[in-house]
């Protein structure tokens, strides 16, 4: 028996001018994990869509066990046993577990017999695989963690033998993501073959038996895991060393620039989601915000950067007090100093339609220097975005590429280099380095820490712990709209767990 | 992926893409036309030939090309804003107020280039008002813009019903219209345009209005993607959330919007009313303002693509009612079907042929990767 899954020969693929794959190989062993990395732009996603049917390669083989095969659309990639759960869900959010996973694989016309067949089958699949999730839940109900599992589910209904995962922690909680993982490796043990993309390489390390680099287009290196070192895996991405670690000298926090007062937000639905929250931010300090997703973390971020509604409280902005519960307007506060990095950077953060350098301007676009009159200025704007384009390094250097066209990595520093370069007074920051990869998270908290060395008030919010303790000067721990508890960076991950899980904070708050 | 489809290069995104929609409109139509046993290439014949046979049709054709031009840009600029104006036809209507009071109150003592900036002000003016009471009535209280517009174009026919047949009649006419206009109400016509490619206008409206739609449409242009309120206004149209971030207050873009398009839609009034008829009438607007959302959508609410899709639909009418004419077995309401179907596989159905186009594009540029390229 023939011991390879897929091999790629020479894959070849160009979007324009833009060279997303050059003449790739790779060979994914049956039952292992095999782990994809590179940076932002690589062209990893580009390769998983055209091993999905989603794009068709200019050049080369796809070899499925052992056959060459083509693959001229994602029906013909599920024939040949091979499925993908997707970043980005692609599940309808008002039908039930049962009924997104027989979608388009009802194997009768008659909708009775096949949704009793189906979950006969559902049932089994949920068993061997220990994939709990319940039949007749509506998506839309479901957390993340479970949507992903159904996307998994599917997959395997319709037999896919190979599994190809693109990002798919970046949206979990690190509880969720252990539990993930714990499913990956029940199907390796049942002889599935899985493919992985991410760019935490602590992860790779967890659980591949081989990882393949990418860089610029090209596969530059394939290493069995237990023969490779974090270290190395990151300088063959980059392509020279990177500091993991992260580099900050002793904060000189002076006066307080940003203060908020009991802050209370209710969500559309009145479900109190901010809890009468005050803190206090100072100059030449980043005060952290730790919490497992869903505590609040993204109502609070909403609510003092103007975008919603609070029910009472205020801000005190370089000692300007401002009302929340009324219409504080976003441009208001950026013009008081304010700069705002949201956590969804597809939805809040850029249009995506709109052209790299149309976004480089977003809500600055009242800027006398963009403008002659009434009229946008269109060469000062486009000049604009070039010289960010230089120095945040944002590849494709074009900035007239459409934004939904550039990495996920490559669109967060579109929004850092616009709300950064303005030298705000104050920064806050969501999800800083969600979906980035790890030379561009070098350098992004790079410059949240020379942001601070400059003297300027930081509040970052990340679900990722460990960029928490590595960046803060303070760590303040939300759960269920509250915080729970203030602790120093050097506080260990044990202690701020049980905060975050509500355990500490709870004793803490009844003293 | 966040374009389900492939990207295509610009000259089939916009050249080729209408162009097999249209053919398989007609070709739908031929149909159409076979099944009531008629010649479909008869009709083709009549319907190309009624439409720029002769400089007369042609003049036709531009003239409801001029209209069309109006409201499609009225509908474009809504649509660019993410906001859906069903009131184009309302608003035109409305408009006409503007233009018969400038020309009532002018015609007999000034001269038509006096008479008709005076006119094209009133003109926006009445549009955009009517515009903006649903503009304000979502920004304000949430009512669909959508809802509120159809409800506005009802209450503006039965508005210029009362008008038309108590306050604006001349004393002792039968007719629910306005008196003729004088010299000074009258728009001259563009035949010194048509004799330029040797063509005589003869009896045919086309009047300078058209030069004045060719302006707007420019003006249009300039307005989306050179100015900031364009900017906003498309900032919102791609993404609401995105616009809230950036500090840009929905309900004062949703107000200036609706009343941009007012007024565009309003302008739409000149050309039947200083340029034909010289006269306001009952229902001068006759569907213009619908067949403004067909042309939007076809022109892909583009300036540069609205005026051929006006074009277009100048045709269909100047056209459609020479095959009726030549052709009795055909009516009127066979013309309307044609239209219909253009719209259909114009607007509705213009992703039909797409993944099949990207499919041919993508196995050429397998075989001419260099040409395919160039191209891209
Ligand atoms: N549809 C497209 N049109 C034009 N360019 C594209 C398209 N899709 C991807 N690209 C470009 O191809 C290159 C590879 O993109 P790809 O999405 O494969 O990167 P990636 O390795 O998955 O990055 P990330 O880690 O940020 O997700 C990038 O430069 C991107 O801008
Ligand atoms: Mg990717």
């Amino acid at each position: 028996m023939n011991d390879i899954a897929i091999e790629l020969r020479g894959i070849d693929k160009s979007f324009g001018l833009v060279h997303a794959n050059r003449n790739i190989n790779l060979t994914v062993r049956k039952g292992t994990i095999h782990g994809i990395i590179g940076e932002n732009g690589a062209g990893k996603s580009t390769l998983m869509s055209i091993l999905y049917g989603f794009y068709q390669a200019d050049k080369g083989e796809i070899v499925v066990d052992g056959k060459v095969v083509t693959i001229k659309d994602p029906n013909a990639a599920i024939a040949s046993g091979i499925g993908m759960v997707h970043q980005h869900f692609m599940l309808v959010e008002n039908f039930t577990v049962l009924e997104n996973v027989m979608l388009g694989a009802e194997d009768s016309q008659i909708l009775n017999t096949s949704i009793a067949k189906a979950r006969v089958e559902l049932k089994r699949l949920e068993k061997e695989y220990a994939l709990e999730v319940d039949p007749d839940a509506l998506i839309e109900e479901l957390p993340v963690g479970l949507q992903q599992r159904v996307e998994i589910l599917k997959a395997l209904y319709r037999r896919a033998d190979i599994l190809i995962l693109d990002e798919p922690t970046g949206v979990l909680t690190p509880a969720e993501a252990d539990h993930l993982f714990r499913i990956l490796g029940q199907l390796k043990d049942q002889g599935k073959t899985i493919i992985l993309i991410t760019h935490k390489l602590r992860e790779i390390m967890a659980i591949t038996d081989e990882v393949s680099v990418m860089r610029r287009g090209e596969m530059v290196a394939t290493r069995p895991t237990a023969e490779t070192s974090v270290e190395e895996l990151a300088e063959l991405m980059v392509g020279r060393r990177v500091l993991l670690r992260v580099d900050k000298g002793e904060a000189n926090p002076g006066p307080v620039k940003f203060s908020v007062k009991n802050l209370t937000v209710r969500d559309a639905r009145g479900v109190t989601m901010v809890d009468n929250v005050s803190f206090d931010i100072r100059a030449g300090e980043i005060v952290g915000i730790a919490g497992v997703a869903g505590n609040g973390q993204s109502e609070l971020l909403e609510a003092i950067s103007g975008i919603r509604k609070a029910v009472s409280g205020s801000v005190d902005l370089n000692g300007t007090p401002i009302d929340m519960t009324g219409n504080a307007d976003p441009r208001d506060l950026r013009n008081r100093g304010l700069a705002h990095v949201p956590e969804d950077r597809h939805h809040v953060g850029l249009v995506l339609k709109f052209e790299e350098s149309e976004n480089a301007i977003l809500g600055y676009h009242h800027d006398k220097r963009y403008l002659n009159g009434v009229f946008l200025n269109i060469d000062a704007i486009r000049a604009d975005a070039e010289e960010k384009i230089q120095k945040y390094d944002i590849r494709p250097p074009n900035a007239r590429l459409r934004t939904a066209n550039f990495s996920g990595g490559n669109q967060q520093k579109i929004v850092l280099a616009r709300e950064m370069e303005r030298g705000p007074d104050v920064l806050i920051i969501g999800q800083p380095t969600r979906g980035v990869d790890v030379g561009a998270i070098e350098f992004i908290h790079k410059r949240i820490i020379e942001m601070r060395d400059q003297g300027k008030a930081v509040l970052l919010v990340s679900v990722e712990l460990d960029e928490i303790r590595a960046l803060s000067d303070r760590i303040l721990v939300m759960f269920a709209g509250r915080i729970v508890g203030e602790r120093e960076p050097d506080a260990t991950e044990g202690e701020l767990g049980l905060l975050m899980a509500g355990v500490e904070g709870r004793k803490e708050a009844a003293e | 992926m966040s374009n389900p489809y492939a990207k295509l290069p610009a000259w089939a995104e916009y050249g080729l893409i209408p162009l097999i929609n249209l053919v398989v409109a007609f070709l739908v139509a031929g149909l159409v036309v076979l099944l009531v046993g008629e010649n479909p290439l008869k009709a083709a014949y009549h319907m190309i030939n009624g439409a720029f046979g002769r400089g007369e049709y042609i003049g036709f054709t531009l003239y409801y090309a001029t209209t069309f031009i109006f409201t499609g840009l009225s509908v474009a600029v809504a649509f660019h804003a993410g906001l859906f104006n069903i009131g184009s036809e309302g608003q035109a209507y409305i408009g006409g107020i503007g233009v018969a009071l400038a020309c009532l109150w002018l015609d007999k003592t000034m001269p038509w280039f006096i008479v008709f900036p005076v006119a094209m002000f009133g003109s926006i003016l009445f549009g955009a008002l009517w515009a903006f009471l649903p503009g304000w009535l979502q920004a304000k209280r949430g009512s669909h813009i959508v809802i509120t517009t159809i409800m506005f174009n009802f209450i503006a026919s039965s508005l210029m019903v009362y008008l038309l047949t108590r306050v604006l009649k001349p004393l002792g006419s039968m007719a629910p219209q306005t008196r003729t206009f004088a010299e000074g109400g009258q728009l001259p016509k563009l035949d010194w345009l048509l004799s330029i490619f040797g063509l005589d206008i003869g009896n045919a409206p086309f009047n300078i209005s058209f030069l004045l739609a060719i302006l707007a449409a420019f003006g249009v242009w300039v307005l989306i993607w050179r100015t900031k309120l364009g900017y906003e206004m498309r900032t919102m149209g791609h993404s609401p959330s995105a616009a809230r971030y950036a500090g840009i207050s929905e309900p004062r873009i949703t107000i200036v919007v609706m009343m941009i398009s007012g007024g565009l839609a309003g302008m739409m009034a000149l050309n039947p009313i200083m340029g034909e008829q010289f006269r306001m009438q009952l229902d001068f607007v006759q569907g213009a303002g619908f067949v403004g959302i067909a042309v939007a959508l076809m022109g892909r609410s583009h300036p540069a693509g609205i005026i051929p899709a006006a074009i277009l639909f100048g045709m269909l009418y100047q056209g459609g009612a020479e095959i009726a004419f030549e052709m009795p077995a055909i009516s009127r309401d066979m013309i309307v079907i044609i239209q219909g179907l253009v719209i259909l596989f114009a607007g509705a159905l213009e992703n039909m042929f797409r993944p099949a186009i990207g499919r041919g594009f993508a196995s050429f540029g397998q075989r001419f990767p260099v040409a395919a390229q160039r191209g891209a």
